[in-house]
């Protein structure tokens, strides 16, 4: 039982994190109707700049911890913002099939210009936070694990009091509804693209950071398994719904990590994949997902 | 108020709108009837800033408006309510109200002209906390007119209100929409293929035609025009 607990305990600490990654994928479909396949590549320039952030922020303290998480997402979300303005506005009419080939190109040129610019050797992440082991009874409980668990509740809490509480917020769920209705009301179409960029970056950005305290080693590819899984866990959701995209991470994290535990644990990685292999046959929408229906 | 002139629109290599002029007077009721495909949803398409236009100059208060964004053309007084109606159909009544207003930053004067929706069409103080997508087709259009109200438009084109519409909830609404010409003084620019109905609370109407403008004049000779008698008026 108690192994059991640890297990969900380490899985909620790796969907919080692929819940950070998730909702930018979700975010972005629901504004633009499109998968930006680049976003993973984000995360990774998110932990890289967490690195280089920690050398000028004091190691292992709490307030030098949060300092290179907000350098990371800040970081993070001015290249969301230049990746939607240079790469996607420019496509903003042409076919989806467009948009996904830029994106892919996208992805490559941050992997490989982050090879070329810092090297293609993994570097370690330093301890940013301050690190120490809690013990609850049975249960281990590293500060990593819960800074994760506690900054993604929080990062989380803040994306729905800006959806649901702020003006930006409104017009971001009204394009996602209806672009057209939304220009139409006075909703600057451009303006709410680029704040949901940078929203979405910055969310990937402290994952990056979150996801490289827990895994200390990091290189320009990073970001391709955890942006799959957490692809994933936003179709799993439901693609375009916000709580979708956590729920299917907290599911995905969870499943990943009992099935790790286990004796199967080389069949990890699978699992993501067989649970969207899953869900495409039984519930195309995704859990919280609806297929909507137009009124004629 | 609004001065169209030569405007053209292409969708590739098909030509929606050719060349077409027409002017709209400060507190009139135009309206541009015509068939399926004759270019009307498009040209209001054009003139709110959705489609960009392949020639001409659209002119609002003066103001040279051919190519604004749509935020920029709502914000200075022009409103479109759109074909179908385009509510936001998970949204309740009043969330739609409210991003109505988007760009009206006192609350005050957003409370009044919600009451003043209300009094227009107290169906939608009724279904106030109702999802719009469940509103029967008569109602959302009121939503949607009642919507594009809470911006405080000054000129408004509405694009096929009787559409899919119960034809008793018709009536309400184009006496609505005399209501809120005669009483507010908004001007409106009216798409309907209901011409019968177009004619009668319009001053002015343009005919169009595969993109160009075949008949123009007074609404009340046009509705003795024999050729309109035939093609949109049945016989």
């Amino acid at each position: 039982m108690s192994e059991f607990l640890q297990q969900l305990i380490n899985g909620l600490s790796l969907g919080a994190i692929y819940a950070l990654l998730a909702l930018g994928y979700t975010m972005v479909y629901g504004v633009l109707r499109f998968i930006n396949f680049a976003h993973a590549d984000v995360f990774m320039v998110g932990s890289f700049a967490g690195y280089y952030a920690a050398r000028h922020a004091p190691a292992g303290t709490l307030w030098g911890g949060l300092a290179v998480l907000a350098a990371a997402m800040a970081a993070c979300a001015v290249l969301g913002v230049l990746i939607e303005r240079f790469a996607y506005r420019p496509l903003r009419h042409a076919p989806k099939l467009n948009v996904l080939i830029a994106a892919i190109g996208l992805s490559l040129l941050l992997e490989y210009g982050v090879q070329l610019l810092f090297g293609a050797t993994p570097r370690n992440f330093p301890q940013v936070f301050p690190s120490a082991r809690l013990q609850f009874g049975p249960l281990t409980v590293s500060s990593n694990q819960l800074v994760v668990i506690v900054v993604s509740l929080g990062l989380l809490g803040g994306l729905q009091w800006i959806v649901f509480r702020t003006r930006l917020g409104a017009a971001m769920r009204a394009v996602s509804l209806n672009p057209r209705a939304a220009q139409l009301v006075g909703i600057n179409l451009n303006t709410v693209v680029a704040f949901t960029f940078a929203l979405g970056s910055a969310l990937a950005g402290a994952g990056g950071v979150l996801y490289a305290m827990n895994y200390p080693s990091i290189d320009p590819f990073m970001g391709v398994m955890p942006g799959l899984k957490a692809f994933v866990a936003a179709i799993l959701g439901g693609i375009g719904s916000l709580p979708g995209a956590a729920l299917g991470a907290l599911i995905l994290g969870g499943a990943e990590t009992l099935v790790g535990g286990s004796a199967y644990s080389t069949y990890k990685d699978a699992i993501a994949f067989g649970l969207l292999i899953v869900i495409m046959l039984l519930r195309p929408a995704g859990l919280l997902g609806r297929l909507t229906v137009e009124k004629v | 108020m609004l001065t169209v002139t030569d405007l053209s629109v292409a969708y590739g290599p098909i030509k929606a709108v050719n060349g077409i002029s027409f002017e709209i007077p400060r507190g009139a009721i135009v309206t541009l009837i015509g068939g399926n495909g004759a270019g009307k949803t498009t040209t209001l398409q054009t003139i709110s800033g959705l489609v960009r236009p392949a020639a001409g100059v659209i002119r609002f208060n003066q103001e040279d408006i051919t190519r604004l964004a749509p935020h920029e053309i709502v914000a200075r007084g022009l409103c479109h309510v759109p074909e179908g109606r385009l509510v936001f159909a998970n949204l309740s009544v009043a969330e739609n109200l409210a991003l109505g207003a988007y760009l009206q930053r006192d609350s005050a004067s957003i409370d009044r002209t919600r009451e003043h929706v209300f009094a227009l069409f107290p169906r939608l103080k009724e279904r106030l906390k109702q999802t719009a997508g469940t509103l029967s087709g008569g109602e959302q259009q009121m939503l949607a007119i009642g919507r594009a109200l809470m911006g405080w438009p000054t000129f408004l084109m509405l694009d096929e209100p009787s559409l899919g519409i119960a034809p008793r909830l018709v009536t309400t609404i184009f006496e609505k929409i005399v209501e809120i010409n005669r009483e507010e003084g908004l001007t409106i620019l009216l798409v309907e293929q209901n011409a019968h109905l177009a004619l009668e609370i319009s001053s002015h109407a343009y005919v169009l035609e595969t993109g160009q403008i075949a008949v123009a004049g007074a609404s009340r000779d046009l509705r003795d025009d024999p050729r309109l008698k035939a093609a949109y008026l049945g016989g």
